[in-house]
């Protein structure tokens, strides 16, 4: 069947078989951050964004996302840089064999458009579905949060507006 | 202690994070597929013990699309070990690539090579297999009966008597521990049992293979042992070593189970009897039942103490189960000891008793902790309970007797791995700092023994210490690699496998910091059978230490090349000069840069490379230490844990890049945790595992967990590299007793049979007349 959708900014149009999920799409598009950790929606590695919200690419056909807007972590950086959400990861120590972290990046995007200031609990909430082995989560959370400072400092202000907390 | 450090001890970019962040192809099933290429699937045994009388594959050979199918009849019938050791490795040679009798449900039965994985996995479902199902042993009470059936009745020389199901054999005497035992004015007698776990990587076992311009076969393998893998498929297959070439890219987590070689051969034969490329990935369930576990072990611990607390004697008794095949079952029995008996030195009248038993259960191996995990649970829980009887507090009880700097134990010599060990003084032991430091930040001396009430909930405090080791000494080889490019930077090459601990990170430390340049012009290389010098490989806590200190001592020649070529150019003494920020001084200020030495040595006078490898092998293994502290809420109503709090106080030496050190003790607890509270193989009465995936299988998530805190106590370590020791695997062993030790200090229950689930201990509260009424 033919599918057109945005994978990263850049639209697509491909056969795909019928039965193919959204992961073994992208996966054989090159987005290959989309990893295969379990394939039954346990493990949060494949997440990516559609239409700016987390899903496992694995619990999706692929046929399922015609017109719509896919981002992963290949699409995250942008020619300024990293994404403060890669920034922090790499600044905090949370990434270690780093398998699961474009799952987690992509939760936490989601999480942040959500909720620009989360709390340590809001954050553990948000990453719930993302299965790390190495880390024991400390950094990750605490990158998720440093990212959130960050972006909130780099939001332009409007003219008069006080700035808040640095 | 007092060196100054520019980049070690320094929280550097991880050398291999940008590209993780963003995604990039680093895994091997990233990596493009070769046109032509053959996928696997695998299929195994519905029976924890059958004979195969009849296996028919010609349906599945018929099949289009199937290029292979392997089974007993067509693979070679050479015993081996899937365990990645040094050689000769420590491990019985019981198993085949594929075996006329399955030993395990999940054994091997067939493999199929077909150009799609539909297709393999089409053809599985036409060979027919006719078995003779024979009685399993489905625990070590069944293994260890008399004429109970027999796991190998194959000849087998090699297990220790495997006529008896026992794969190994371990034991180390001092003093008289009964003499000890009944003159001691306190002693506790427990037995503690643990139960199957899985190590989980995100990342299942994956490996590819094919053939090069050369007809060399490549295997490209997600392995913590690429050197080891190389030899052990050589030996099976028959190929010469210098046929096969392992790469090692990114891996994405191991934790031990990757020490095994588990995929490599069916790929090797696969593409050298198709000349085709060829991919296998394990599906979950597939790791899960059929890779490798933590053997699960009954662990009786005898102690007998003085009055005042001193520690007479030490009986240790273990009992391990090593499923099927005995991979790692002489040195993880070995381990339980000489990583548990060594911490309370004082005691003259020591004995070490284990034996590994087969059974037709999943197969145990390597895995983070090797031993000390199971053996350290008995011995903590055991001081606590001394403790206890003693009337003292568990702190004063460990702190009149651990280990300290220049202390030694007999167990040392007594113990090794898989043979004797090597005496050794303890350099570095930072503990009475660590259980200070921690019992402070914890709320110790608030919070123990008040059983506060919140509800149906229960407030306790619990604490454990702990060692490992920093490699196998005597045993243990890492080489490095080290050459000067022209702008300066070096190429660090080593054959120790970064498998996602940020070792990369921590060897090109050490190498930028001897030669005086920043992080960011080393390019370190790992690991490639082709292109790095020999590693034995990450296992037994020994990247930092041992490849540590080849980095450090190839990083010392090239330092040396540099100076002596630095002399030259400013016609002064070597002797004098100054080594940093990328140049090198002379005594009147005179500099050249390492650019300038090194366009002068590659095009100028003098033409050489200026580079060096330097081996090593240390002929010690300090020790790391911890003091582990959690505090939880038990439900009274429902037996559920909490784990509120949990900090770790570690001693490490030199902590290289603490940020990637305290990563290891967080994640090494979070799954030490998961181990004690969810995580459970699950093998029911037929001997078949049920959790098998992560639904069932329930590691921790972000939910689960506290913010466990690290604290890296100031140490340094006269023999490591920079002072380093190692840090990996330590953390893994605390869970266990220091959850069972606060949880009794909360209930007045002792947990001595892992995992600790709410009916588990919901049951421990009943039988002790705990309920929530009573709240």
């Amino acid at each position: 069947m033919r599918l057109s959708f945005t994978l990263n900014g850049g639209s697509v149009e491909t056969d795909v078989a019928p039965g193919a999920t959204l992961m073994e799409l992208l996966r054989g598009l090159g987005a290959v951050s989309v990893k295969d950790g379990c394939a039954r929606g346990d493990c949060g590695s494949c997440a990516v964004l559609l239409d700016g919200r987390a899903v496992t690419a694995c619990l999706l056909f692929a046929g399922q996302v015609e017109g719509l807007r896919i981002t992963t972590a290949e699409g995250l950086a942008d020619e300024v840089g990293l994404h403060p959400l890669q920034q922090a990861l790499l600044e905090a120590g949370g990434v270690q064999c780093g398998f699961c972290t474009p799952g987690i990046l992509m939760a936490a995007a989601d999480l942040l458009e959500r909720e620009p200031e989360p709390t340590e609990a809001q954050v553990r909430v948000g990453l719930a579905g993302n299965l790390c082995r190495c880390t024991g989560y400390v950094k990750i959370v605490e990158a998720v949060q440093d990212a959130a400072a960050m972006m909130a400092s780099a939001t332009p202000v409007a003219e008069g507006e006080e700035v808040g907390h640095g | 202690m007092g060196e100054k450090f520019e980049v070690v001890g320094h929280n550097e970019r991880k050398v291999d994070g940008t590209a993780l962040v963003q995604g990039k192809p680093v895994f091997v099933a990233d990596l493009p597929e070769r046109a032509g290429t053959l996928h696997l699937a695998l299929k195994t045994s519905p029976h924890p013990h059958a004979r195969i009388r009849a296996i028919d594959t010609s349906a599945a050979e018929a099949l289009d699309g199937v290029a292979l199918v392997m089974t007993h009849e067509n693979t070679p019938d050479r015993p081996y070990t899937t365990a990645g050791q040094g050689y000769p490795e420590p491990s019985p040679y019981d198993t085949r690539m594929f075996s006329p009798k399955v030993r395990f449900i999940g054994d091997r039965v067939a493999a199929v090579a077909a150009d799609t994985l539909e297709t393999a996995r089409a053809a599985l479902d036409l060979i027919h297999v006719e078995y003779e199902v024979l009685e399993p042993v489905l625990s070590i009470d069944e293994a260890l009966a008399d004429g109970a059936p027999l796991v190998h009745d194959e000849p087998l020389s090699d297990a220790w008597q495997a006529d008896r199901n026992i794969a190994a054999y371990s034991e180390a005497v001092a003093g008289d521990v009964e003499a000890g035992l009944a003159s001691a004015d306190a002693s506790v007698d427990v037995t503690v049992e643990t139960h199957y776990g899985q190590h989980a990587p995100i990342e299942p076992h994956v490996v590819s293979s094919y053939l090069d311009e050369h007809d060399r076969l490549v295997l490209v393998s997600s392995t913590q042992v690429p050197f080891h893998a190389r030899r052990i498929i050589g030996y099976l297959l028959d190929v010469p070593v210098h046929r096969i070439r392992v790469i090692k890219p990114r891996i994405g987590g191991g934790f031990g189970v990757k020490q095994e070689v588990l995929l490599e051969d069916l790929l090797a034969l696969t593409t050298l009897r198709t000349g085709r490329p060829a991919s296998m990935i394990y599906t979950r369930e597939q790791e899960f039942y059929a890779s490798r576990t933590r053997h699960p072990m009954r662990v009786r611990m005898r102690l007998g103490a003085d009055a005042d607390g001193t520690i007479q004697a030490i009986d240790m008794d273990v009992i391990s189960n090593t499923g099927a095949y005995g991979t790692h079952s002489l040195t993880v029995l070995s381990n339980v000891g000489s990583k548990t008996l060594p911490m309370y030195n004082l005691a003259p009248n020591i004995r070490f008793i284990g034996r590994a038993v087969y059974t037709n259960l999943p197969v145990a191996g390597a895995y983070r902790g090797y031993g000390a995990t199971q053996g350290q649970y008995a011995m903590e829980v055991a001081i606590d309970q001394l403790a206890g009887k003693l009337g003292m507090d568990p702190l004063e009880v460990r702190s009149k007797n651990h280990i300290r700097e220049g202390g030694t134990s007999p167990i040392f010599r007594e113990l090794g791995e898989g043979r004797e060990g090597v005496e050794q003084t303890i350099g570095s032991c930072e503990l009475p700092a660590c259980i200070e430091l921690g019992a402070e930040r914890i709320g110790w001396a608030n919070k123990r023994g008040q059983r506060r009430r919140e509800g149906s909930w229960v407030y306790g405090v619990g604490m454990s210490i702990h060692m490992q080791g920093s490699g196998i000494p005597l045993i243990d080889m890492a080489a490095a690699s080290i050459k000067l490019n022209d702008d300066g930077s070096i190429n660090l090459a080593v054959g120790a496998t970064d498998l996602g601990t940020g070792s990369d990170t921590v060897l090109g430390q050490i190498a930028a910091e001897v030669i005086g340049i920043p992080l960011a012009k080393v390019i370190v290389t790992s690991s490639d059978t082709d292109l790095t010098p020999f590693d034995t490989g990450a296992y037994a806590s020994s990247t930092t230490y041992v490849s540590g200190t080849a980095v450090r001592k190839a990083a010392d020649e090239v330092r040396g090349q540099l100076v002596a070529a630095a002399a030259e150019m400013l016609d002064a003494d070597p002797a004098e000069l100054e080594v940093a920020d990328e140049q090198i001084t002379a005594p009147d200020g005179r500099s050249v840069t390492l650019e300038k030495i090194a366009l002068r040595s590659l095009y100028g006078a003098n033409q050489h490379q200026i580079a060096a490898t330097a081996s090593s092998v240390p002929e010690v293994s300090p020790p790391p230490f911890i003091a582990s502290f959690a505090e939880v809420a038990v439900d009274t109503d429902t037996g559920h844990i909490h784990v509120l709090d949990y900090v770790v106080a570690a001693d490490c030496g030199t902590a290289v890049h603490p940020r990637l050190a305290e990563g290891q003790v967080e994640g090494a607890v979070a799954n030490g945790i998961g181990y004690a509270l969810s995580e459970d193989l699950a093998i029911d009465d037929r001997g078949r595992a049920r959790g098998v995936d992560f639904g069932r299988y329930k590691i921790p998530v972000t939910l689960d967990l506290p913010m466990i805190e690290t604290v890296l106590v100031d140490s340094y370590d006269p023999t490591g590299p920079m002072g380093a020791k190692s840090i990996a695997e330590i953390g893994i062993n605390a869970p266990l007793p220091t959850i069972a030790n606060a949880v009794h200090d909360a209930t007045g229950i002792w947990l001595t049979q892992s995992p600790y689930t709410a009916e588990r201990v919901w049951r421990a509260l009943r039988e002790e007349g705990i309920d929530a009424s009573e709240v």
